[in-house]
C-alpha cells in the first residue's frame, strides 16, 4: 500500500472512531440514535458485503443466496442463547464455525458436481430457498412466529444500551474484512482465487487445486457473514424466516458489492454507503412529495438500474470509475 | 521420463484418441505433429490430466500418473500451455506469472521476484504491469509459456506456441524453447509451424487418427510416404523439400 | 395417504403443472436460442398478471380468457423491444453478466409493481371460478382445467409454428448453429429478439391462464422464478419436450410434497429437486451429452 493510501486509510479509521462520540456517549453535537443506526448500517452492510465480495468477487462464484450463512449465522447463536442457555458472546463462535461449515458444505457440493457461473448462482438460491423452508417448519426455531432474544442490556450478554456499542462493533467487523480482502490482493491464497475467477483451466494447469481452493473461500465468506448474522439477532433481539433467510438480504450484498465494485478492497463500503445515500434520498423524497406513500421501492428501483449498468459497463463498480477519474 | 502407452480417450462415439504410445527422454525436444483433427490437443489434455483417459498408462519419471488431476501433475513438475491463449484476463502479466510461481514458494516477494525472472527469459520483461488482455497474440504466447515456466516444471507440454506468429516471431519463440532446454527442461511440443519443428526437435512424433503412426528424426519422418499421405499433403511437402 | 388422496393430489398437481409447462417453455426457448439465462422471468409473468388484473377491473372489465390474444401479443412487443433496448446489448459476454442484468430487471420490475400497485394481493373475481368438474374422486375446479388444456394447446401450437413457418425454422437454424445461420442471410439479432418475445408472450398466455384461480403480488415473480428454472432444469436446458414432462412432474412433487409434509414444508419439494437435479444429472432427465 501507497504512504498515501495507508495515511487515508488512518485518517477515514479516525473519523470512524470518533463519529459516534458527536452523537452518542458524550453526544458533542447531539443525542441522535438515528445518525448512529444510519452508520451502523452503512458499516454492517459493508461487512455483509464483503463477505460475498470474498467470494463473488475475488474468487468469482457468484451467488445469490449468501443470505444463507446470515442466517445459519443468526439461528444458531439465537437457538443456542434462547434455548440452551448459552452466553450469546460463547455461542458467537459456534455460529460463525456454522457458517463456514454450511459454505464448505455447499461449495463441496456443487463444485464436486462441477457447477460454474449460473448456476452455482441459482443453486445458491436454492439452498437459502431450503434453509427458509425448514426454518418456517421445524419448532427449533419457533417456525414462522419467530424467536424473541429476552431483552437484557448488558455487554457481558452481547446487548447495549447504547447503540454507539453496535456501532463500534460493526465498525470492528468492517475492517476485519477490509484487512481479509486486503490479504487477499497480497497472498497466494488471494492470488489462486483471482486466477480461478479468470480462467479455471488455466488455473489447475498452473497446479491450483481449484475445487479445494474454492470450497475453502466459500467456507470463510459463510463464517464471515455468519458472524453478521449473530450481530443482526442480537441488535434487533429477534429473528425469523424470512428475516434470516429472504432473499432480499442476498439481494442487498450482491448489490452493495456489485455497485461498489466486485473484487476491491473498499467497494462493499462504497457501494454501502452509496445504497443508504439513495436510501435516504428516496425517503426525504417520500417526505417531501406529496402521494408518495411508500418511497422505499423507489430505492431498490434506483438500485436495479445501476446494477444493470455496472454491469454492462463498470465490471470494477464505483471503485473503478474513481480509479478511471485519477 | 515420459512414457506413454496405448493411451485412449473417446468422446461420445468418437475415438481422439486411439492407442497412443510415446516416449519422451530427459532432456529432450520431443515434437508431435499430424493434422488437424489428428488428436494431439486431446492426447496432450489426457497427458496433463484434464481428460480422464478411457484405457492405457502414463508414467512420469518412472511412476504411474494415469488419471491424476492437472494440479497434481503440475506440483510433480509436467505443466500445459493451451493452443488457445488462456491468459487471466483482468489481471496484470506479473500477476499472470506469479500464480505459476506461487506453486513453489507461499512467500509474496519470492513469487514476485521468480515471476520477473522469469518475464525476461521470455522477453515480457518490458511489459510486467500490463493487463494480460492488452497483450497482442505473440505477448500472449510467451505469457502462456512464463505462466508454465514459474512453476518450475521437469516437463513442458507446448500446444501450439508458435501457432499465428509471424517469421520474426517464430524465431524468437524458438531460441526461447531452447534456451528452457538449455536449463534442463524438458520439451514435448505440439507444433503445425513445421520449420519450427524441424530445428527444434530431436524426435517426432506423428499422430493421425488418435494413433502414432510413425516416428523417427525430423528429416527421416519429412520423407516417409505414409507420412505425407497422412498428412503433409502433396504442397506441405515441396515446402519441406524447399527448406530441407 | 389413501389411493383416492394420492389421486387427487396427482391430478391437482397435473393441473398446476400444465401452466408451469407454459412459462418452462418461455424459459427454455429462450435459453435454447440465445444461451442466457433469464432471471427476470418470473418477474415479467408479475407483470403480465398485473395487466390481466388491471384489463379486468372497472372501466374495461375484460374476462382474462378473453384478454389472453391481446396481453400474449403486448408481452410479445414488450419483451421484443426489451431485448432490443436493452438485454441484445449485454446478451453475448459472460453468462453471469446476463444473469445480474436479468436480477437488475427484476428487481427493478418487482419495486416498480410494490411502488405503483402496494404490495397488496390481488384476486379477480370470474363468475366461473366456482365451477368444479369431478373426476372420480377428484374434484377439479374449471380455471385449472381449462389453464392445463390451453397450455398444452399452446405449447403444441407453438411447436408446430417452430417445426413448419419460415421464422420458426430460422428460431431453430440459430438455435443450433447460429454463426451458419448468419451466413445464409438470417438476421440473428432479430431472431434472437423475436424468441425472447415469444418467451415472454408465453407468459402473457401463462398470465390469463392463472389469474381465475391464482392471486398477483409484487412477489408474485420471486413465488415463479424458482418453478421455472426446477422445471427447465428438470427437463434439460434447452429442451422442449423436457420443459413439458419437467412441468408436470414439478406439478405432481409440488402437489404431493404438500400432502405428505403440510403447507409450509411442503414447499421445500421444489428448490430440493433444483439442488438435486443440478448436483446429480445436471444434463436434465433428458439433456444429451
Amino acid at each position: 500500500m501507497s504512504r498515501r493510501a495507508m495515511l487515508w486509510c488512518a485518517a477515514g479509521l479516525l473519523v470512524a472512531i470518533l463519529y459516534p462520540l458527536l452523537f452518542g456517549g458524550p453526544s458533542l453535537i447531539a443525542r441522535s440514535n438515528y445518525a448512529i443506526n444510519v452508520a451502523f448500517l452503512i458499516l454492517f452492510a459493508a461487512f455483509l458485503g464483503q463477505s460475498w465480495n470474498i467470494a463473488g468477487g475475488y474468487a468469482g462464484q457468484t451467488s445469490f443466496g449468501h443470505v444463507v450463512f446470515f442466517g445459519t449465522g443468526a439461528y444458531v447463536s439465537t437457538i443456542l442463547h434462547v434455548s440452551h442457555g448459552w452466553n450469546p458472546w460463547l455461542a458467537w463462535p459456534v455460529a460463525i464455525a456454522s457458517g463456514g461449515l454450511v459454505g464448505a458444505i455447499i461449495g463441496v457440493l456443487s463444485f464436486r458436481a462441477g457447477l460454474r457461473g449460473s448456476y452455482f448462482a441459482l443453486i445458491t438460491l436454492a439452498f437459502a430457498e431450503v434453509f427458509r423452508i425448514v426454518a418456517n417448519s421445524i419448532p427449533q426455531t419457533r417456525g414462522g412466529l419467530g424467536i424473541l432474544i429476552k431483552a437484557d442490556q448488558r455487554p457481558e450478554n452481547f446487548q447495549f444500551r447504547d447503540p454507539m456499542w453496535f456501532y463500534y462493533l460493526a465498525l470492528v467487523l468492517c475492517v476485519i474484512g477490509l484487512a481479509i480482502a486486503w490479504w487477499l490482493t497480497r497472498s497466494r491464497f488471494g492470488a489462486r482465487l483471482a486466477a480461478i475467477r479468470e480462467n479455471e483451466d488455466a488455473a489447475m494447469a498452473l497446479g491450483i487445486d481449484v475445487f479445494r481452493e474454492k470450497v475453502r473461500v466459500l467456507a470463510l465468506s459463510g463464517a464471515m457473514c455468519a458472524a453478521g448474522g449473530t450481530v443482526y439477532a442480537q441488535k434487533y433481539l429477534y429473528l425469523d424466516p424470512s428475516i434470516a433467510f429472504g432473499v432480499e438480504k442476498s439481494v442487498e450484498m450482491l448489490l452493495v458489492s456489485m455497485i461498489g465494485g466486485a473484487g476491491t478492497i473498499f467497494g462493499p463500503l462504497i457501494g454501502s454507503g452509496v445504497l443508504h445515500l439513495v436510501g435516504e434520498i428516496t425517503r426525504d423524497l417520500g417526505n417531501v412529495v406529496p402521494g408518495i406513500k411508500n418511497a422505499q421501492p423507489l430505492a431498490l428501483i434506483v438500485y436495479g438500474l445501476i446494477l444493470v449498468v455496472i454491469v454492462a459497463y463498470l465490471p470494477d463498480g464505483l471503485t473503478g470509475l474513481l480509479r478511471r477519474r485519477r | 521420463m515420459l512414457e506413454v502407452r496405448d493411451l485412449m480417450k473417446s468422446f461420445g462415439g468418437l475415438k481422439a484418441v486411439d492407442g497412443a504410445s510415446l516416449d519422451v527422454d530427459q532432456g529432450a525436444i520431443v515434437g508431435l505433429i499430424g493434422p488437424n483433427g489428428a488428436g494431439k490437443t486431446t492426447l496432450f489434455a489426457t497427458i496433463a490430466g484434464f481428460h480422464k483417459p478411457d484405457g492405457g498408462r502414463v508414467r512420469f519419471e518412472g511412476k504411474d500418473t494415469t488419471g491424476l488431476p492437472p494440479h497434481l501433475l503440475c506440483e510433480r513438475g509436467m505443466v500445459r500451455t493451451f493452443q488457445i491463449t488462456q491468459p487471466f484476463a483482468r489481471l496484470s502479466v506479473i500477476e499472470n506469472i506469479m500464480v505459476g510461481a506461487y506453486l513453489r514458494t507461499a512467500d509474496r516477494s519470492e513469487a514476485s521476484a521468480r515471476a520477473t525472472d522469469v518475464a525476461r527469459r521470455v522477453g515480457l520483461g518490458d511489459r510486467l504491469e500490463a493487463p494480460a488482455g492488452d497483450l497482442t497474440v505473440a505477448g500472449r504466447k510467451r505469457l502462456e509459456l512464463a505462466r508454465a515456466l514459474a512453476t518450475a516444471p521437469k516437463l513442458l507440454l507446448l500446444d501450439e506456441v508458435m501457432a499465428g506468429l509471424n517469421p520474426t516471431e517464430v524465431t524468437a519463440i524458438v531460441e526461447i524453447v531452447r534456451a528452457i532446454r538449455a536449463d534442463g527442461v524438458t520439451i514435448l511440443l505440439i507444433e503445425h509451424v513445421m520449420q519450427a519443428v524441424m530445428s527444434l526437435a530431436e524426435h517426432v512424433y506423428v499422430l493421425n487418427d488418435g494413433r502414432i503412426i510413425a516416428d523417427g528424426a525430423p528429416r527421416a519422418i519429412a520423407s516417409e510416404p505414409k507420412v505425407i499421405e497422412a498428412y503433409l499433403g502433396r504442397g506441405a511437402a515441396e515446402r519441406m523439400s524447399a527448406h530441407a | 395417504m389413501s389411493a383416492d388422496i394420492v389421486f387427487a393430489g396427482v391430478v391437482n398437481g397435473l393441473m398446476a403443472g400444465g401452466v408451469y409447462v407454459l412459462v418452462a417453455v418461455g424459459l427454455t426457448l429462450i435459453y435454447g436460442v440465445l444461451h442466457i439465462i433469464n432471471f427476470a422471468h418470473g418477474s415479467l409473468l408479475m407483470l403480465a398478471m398485473y395487466a390481466v388484473y388491471f384489463l379486468f377491473r372497472k372501466p374495461l372489465g375484460l374476462d382474462p380468457y378473453a384478454a389472453l390474444p391481446l396481453v400474449t401479443a403486448g408481452a410479445f412487443a414488450f419483451a421484443y423491444l426489451l431485448y432490443r433496448g436493452v438485454i441484445g446489448r449485454f446478451a453475448h459476454g459472460k453468462d453471469e453478466n446476463i444473469l445480474l442484468i436479468t436480477l437488475g430487471l427484476s428487481i427493478v420490475a418487482d419495486n416498480a409493481a410494490l411502488f405503483f400497485f402496494t404490495g397488496d394481493t390481488q384476486t379477480i373475481d370470474v363468475s366461473y371460478a366456482g365451477r368444479f368438474l369431478q373426476l372420480g374422486p377428484a374434484l377439479i375446479p374449471l380455471p385449472k382445467l381449462v389453464s392445463f388444456l390451453a397450455s398444452l394447446l399452446i405449447c403444441a401450437l407453438l411447436g408446430l409454428w417452430m417445426a413448419f413457418t419460415d421464422t420458426g425454422k430460422a428460431i431453430r437454424a440459430v438455435a443450433k448453429e447460429r454463426q451458419g445461420a448468419r451466413l445464409v442471410g438470417i438476421d440473428v439479432e432479430n431472431i434472437f429478439a423475436i424468441a425472447y418475445g415469444i418467451g415472454i408472450a408465453c407468459l402473457g398466455a401463462a398470465a390469463c391462464l392463472l389469474m381465475p384461480f391464482f392471486y398477483v403480488s409484487p412477489s408474485s415473480g420471486h413465488a415463479f422464478v424458482l418453478i421455472a428454472f426446477t422445471t427447465v432444469v428438470l427437463g434439460g436446458m434447452g429442451s422442449f419436450a423436457g420443459a413439458l414432462i419437467g412441468g408436470l412432474l414439478i406439478g405432481i412433487v409440488e402437489s404431493l410434497g404438500g400432502l405428505r409434509f403440510g403447507e409450509q414444508l411442503g414447499q421445500i419439494a421444489i428448490p430440493l429437486v433444483f439442488i438435486l437435479v443440478l448436483l446429480l444429472r445436471p444434463t436434465g432427465l433428458f439433456g444429451g451429452r
